[in-house]
C-alpha cells in the first residue's frame, strides 16, 4: 500500500472527526443537520475510498447506501420533522461550548491512545480507521449527553453509527448482509424515533428531554 | 565569501519587510474601499501617513512615564526582529540559526506586554479597556498559535522556519489533513492577532468596540508612527509566515542563483498580493463579532489546532 492511499484514507477519516467536532459545536437545529448531511457524506467518500484501496466492490454498496440514506434522505425526513414540530428556531446550550470542545479532544486522545496500543499487529490503514471510528462514536455519545433536545440526540445516535460504519469497513471481509442489515435497523430506529418525538410531543408539549426527568420523578 | 553572502540575503529580507509592510496595509485598505465602492486612499498613503506623523511633535501626557517614552521603540524593534525570521524570498536566513518559530511568537508576545503596559501607563479609561481587551484576546490567541506551531514541527520535523519552509516545498509533505487544520487555525489566529475585523475593526474609533486603537489612543507623533509601522511589520509577518509555511512554492533555497531570487521575489510579492486580497474580500463580507463571542472564535482555532496535533500523531505513530 503506497504511502499516499493511506493519506487520503487519513484525510477522509480526519475530516470525519472534524465533521463530529462541526456537530458538537452547532446549536441551531438546522446548521446541526447540515452538518450531519456533511459528516455522511465525508463518511461514504471515506467508505468508497477503502472499496479502491482493498478492491473489494461490495464495499461501493455501502457507500452508496451511507450517501443515499444518511445524506440525503435521513436530513431531509429530520428537516420536515423539526418544522412539523414548530421547534426550527429553537437555540440549545446545556453547558459550556468550551468544555465540550475540551471533553471533545479529551475523548479523541483516549480513543486514539486505546485503539494505538491494543492493535499492534493490524495493518496501518485498519488500525488508523478504528481509532478515528472510536472517536467518532465518542463524540457521538458526546453529543447525546450534552444536548437536551431529542432531535439533537437522535442526530447524535445516527452520527455514532457513522463511526460504526467507518470501523466496519476498516476491518478487511466484513459481510455485505451485516452492513445492509446494520443500515437498515438504523432506519428503522430512525422510524420509531421519529414516531416517539411526536408522542413526547404530545404528551409534554415540548421535546425537552427534562421534562422526562420530571416526569420519571427524579428531579425534585 | 558565504558569510558574505548570508548577511546580504538576510540584510535585503529585512529591509523588504521593513519597507513592504506599509504598502500591504495600503493595498489591503485600497481592495476594501473598492468593494465597498468607495474610491479609498492611494496605495502609497501609509507611507504619506507615517511621514507626517514623523515630522509632527510629540505630545506627552502629565503623568506619563520613562516606560510611554521607550515602548513604542521596544514594540518596533522586537517585531521588526520577528518579522525579518521569517523566511520571505528565500530561504537559509542567516538569523534562522538563533531563533525559531517559538522565538518569534516570544517576540510578539513580549511586544505585546509592553504595549498593554503603555495603554494603562497614563491611567485613562480608554487605555485601560484596550488593555484588558488586548490582553483576553491574545490570552487565548497564544495557546492556539504555540499548538498550531507544534503541529507543524511535528510534520517538519523542526521548528527551525527556513529548514520548515524547505521541507513544505519537498515531495516528502506527502498529503496532510493536520496541515489544512492548522492552516485554518493559523489564519484565525492571524486575524486575532492583527485586530482585523471579525475581531477587532482597524478602522474604528468607535468607543464600545475598538481594541488596538484604545490601547494606541493617547500616543502622537513618531511614538504612534512607530506603533502604526510596528502593527503593519506585524501584518506583513503572518502574511509572510502562512505563506512560506502553506504557500512554499517558488521560495528560492539557500544556495539559488540571482536569477532564482529573483523569480523567488516576484512570486513572493504575487503571495502577497492574493493574501492581501482574500483578506479584504473576507473582511468585507462578514461583520464584526461581540466581544464575548471572541472566545469561542479562537476556541475553534484551538480546537483545530489540538486536533491536528492528534491526527498528526495517529498518523506519525503508525
Amino acid at each position: 500500500m503506497s504511502s499516499l492511499q493511506f493519506d487520503i484514507a487519513h484525510l477522509f477519516a480526519g475530516s470525519l472527526v472534524l465533521a463530529s467536532f462541526m456537530m458538537l459545536y452547532q446549536d441551531r437545529l438546522y446548521a446541526l443537520l447540515n452538518v450531519y448531511a456533511l459528516h455522511a457524506g465525508v463518511l461514504a467518500l471515506s467508505v468508497a475510498w477503502q472499496a479502491y484501496v482493498q478492491q473489494a466492490p461490495h464495499l461501493y454498496v455501502t457507500a452508496l447506501i451511507a450517501l443515499v440514506f444518511k445524506a440525503i434522505i435521513i436530513p431531509v425526513a429530520l428537516h420536515r420533522i423539526i418544522k412539523r414540530l414548530g421547534i426550527h428556531r429553537e437555540i440549545e446550550n446545556v453547558i459550556g461550548v468550551g468544555l465540550t470542545m475540551m471533553a471533545g479532544i479529551g475523548l479523541v486522545a483516549l480513543s486514539m491512545v486505546v485503539m494505538l496500543r491494543v492493535t499492534p499487529g493490524a495493518d496501518a490503514l485498519a488500525r488508523e480507521d478504528l481509532a478515528f471510528a472510536l472517536s467518532v462514536v465518542l463524540l457521538g455519545l458526546l453529543i447525546m449527553v450534552t444536548r437536551r433536545n431529542a432531535v439533537s440526540q437522535v442526530v447524535g445516535f445516527m452520527s455514532l453509527e457513522n463511526g460504526l460504519v467507518l470501523a466496519a469497513t476498516g476491518a478487511k471481509g466484513m459481510p455485505l448482509v451485516v452492513e445492509i442489515s446494520v443500515a437498515f435497523s438504523v432506519l428503522i430506529a430512525f422510524i420509531v424515533i421519529g414516531i416517539f418525538l411526536f408522542r413526547i410531543r404530545e404528551r409534554f408539549d415540548s421535546v425537552d428531554v427534562q421534562a422526562l426527568d420530571r416526569f420519571r420523578g427524579e428531579r425534585r | 565569501m558565504n558569510t558574505l553572502r548570508d548577511i546580504l540575503s538576510q540584510g535585503a529580507q529585512m529591509s523588504l519587510v521593513l519597507g513592504l509592510a506599509p504598502l500591504l496595509t495600503g493595498f489591503v485598505r485600497k481592495v476594501k474601499a473598492r468593494l465597498l465602492r468607495r474610491r479609498g486612499p492611494p496605495l502609497l498613503q501609509p507611507y504619506r501617513d507615517l511621514i507626517r506623523l514623523m515630522r509632527k511633535d510629540v505630545v506627552l501626557a502629565d503623568n506619563a512615564s520613562w516606560l510611554f517614552r521607550v515602548i513604542p521603540y521596544l514594540m518596533f524593534a522586537g517585531t521588526w526582529v520577528a518579522a525579518s525570521l521569517v523566511p520571505t524570498f528565500g530561504n537559509g536566513l542567516l538569523f534562522s540559526w538563533t531563533a525559531d518559530l517559538i522565538a518569534i511568537i516570544a517576540l510578539l508576545g513580549s511586544a505585546r506586554f509592553f504595549q498593554a503596559l503603555a495603554g494603562m501607563d497614563v491611567g485613562t479609561a480608554f487605555g485601560g479597556i484596550g488593555s484588558s481587551r488586548e490582553v483576553m484576546i491574545a490570552s487565548l490567541a497564544e495557546p492556539a498559535m504555540l499548538i498550531t506551531v507544534f503541529s507543524v514541527a511535528m510534520i517538519a520535523g523542526s521548528t527551525q522556519l527556513s529548514y520548515v519552509a524547505e521541507f513544505m516545498g519537498s515531495d516528502a509533505v506527502g498529503l496532510r489533513v493536520s496541515l489544512g487544520m492548522a492552516f485554518v487555525a493559523l489564519t484565525i489566529v492571524a486575524l486575532a492577532e492583527n485586530a482585523r475585523i471579525p475581531v477587532d475593526n482597524p478602522a474604528t474609533h468607535l468607543e464600545l468596540t475598538m481594541v488596538h486603537e484604545a490601547m494606541v489612543l493617547e500616543y502622537s507623533g513618531r511614538h504612534l508612527a512607530l506603533i502604526d509601522l510596528s502593527s503593519q511589520l506585524k501584518l506583513l509577518l503572518y502574511v509572510s509566515l502562512i505563506a512560506c509555511v502553506f504557500l512554499p512554492w517558488g521560495t528560492a533555497t539557500a544556495d539559488a542563483s540571482v536569477a532564482r531570487l529573483f523569480s523567488g521575489a516576484l512570486l513572493y510579492f504575487g503571495k502577497l498580493t492574493v493574501l492581501g486580497f482574500l483578506l479584504a474580500v473576507f473582511e468585507t463580507s462578514i461583520a464584526k463579532m461581540r466581544v464575548f463571542r471572541i472566545p469561542e472564535f479562537l476556541g475553534a482555532a484551538l480546537m483545530l489546532a489540538l486536533l491536528a496535533t492528534l491526527l498528526r500523531f495517529v498518523s506519525g505513530s503508525l
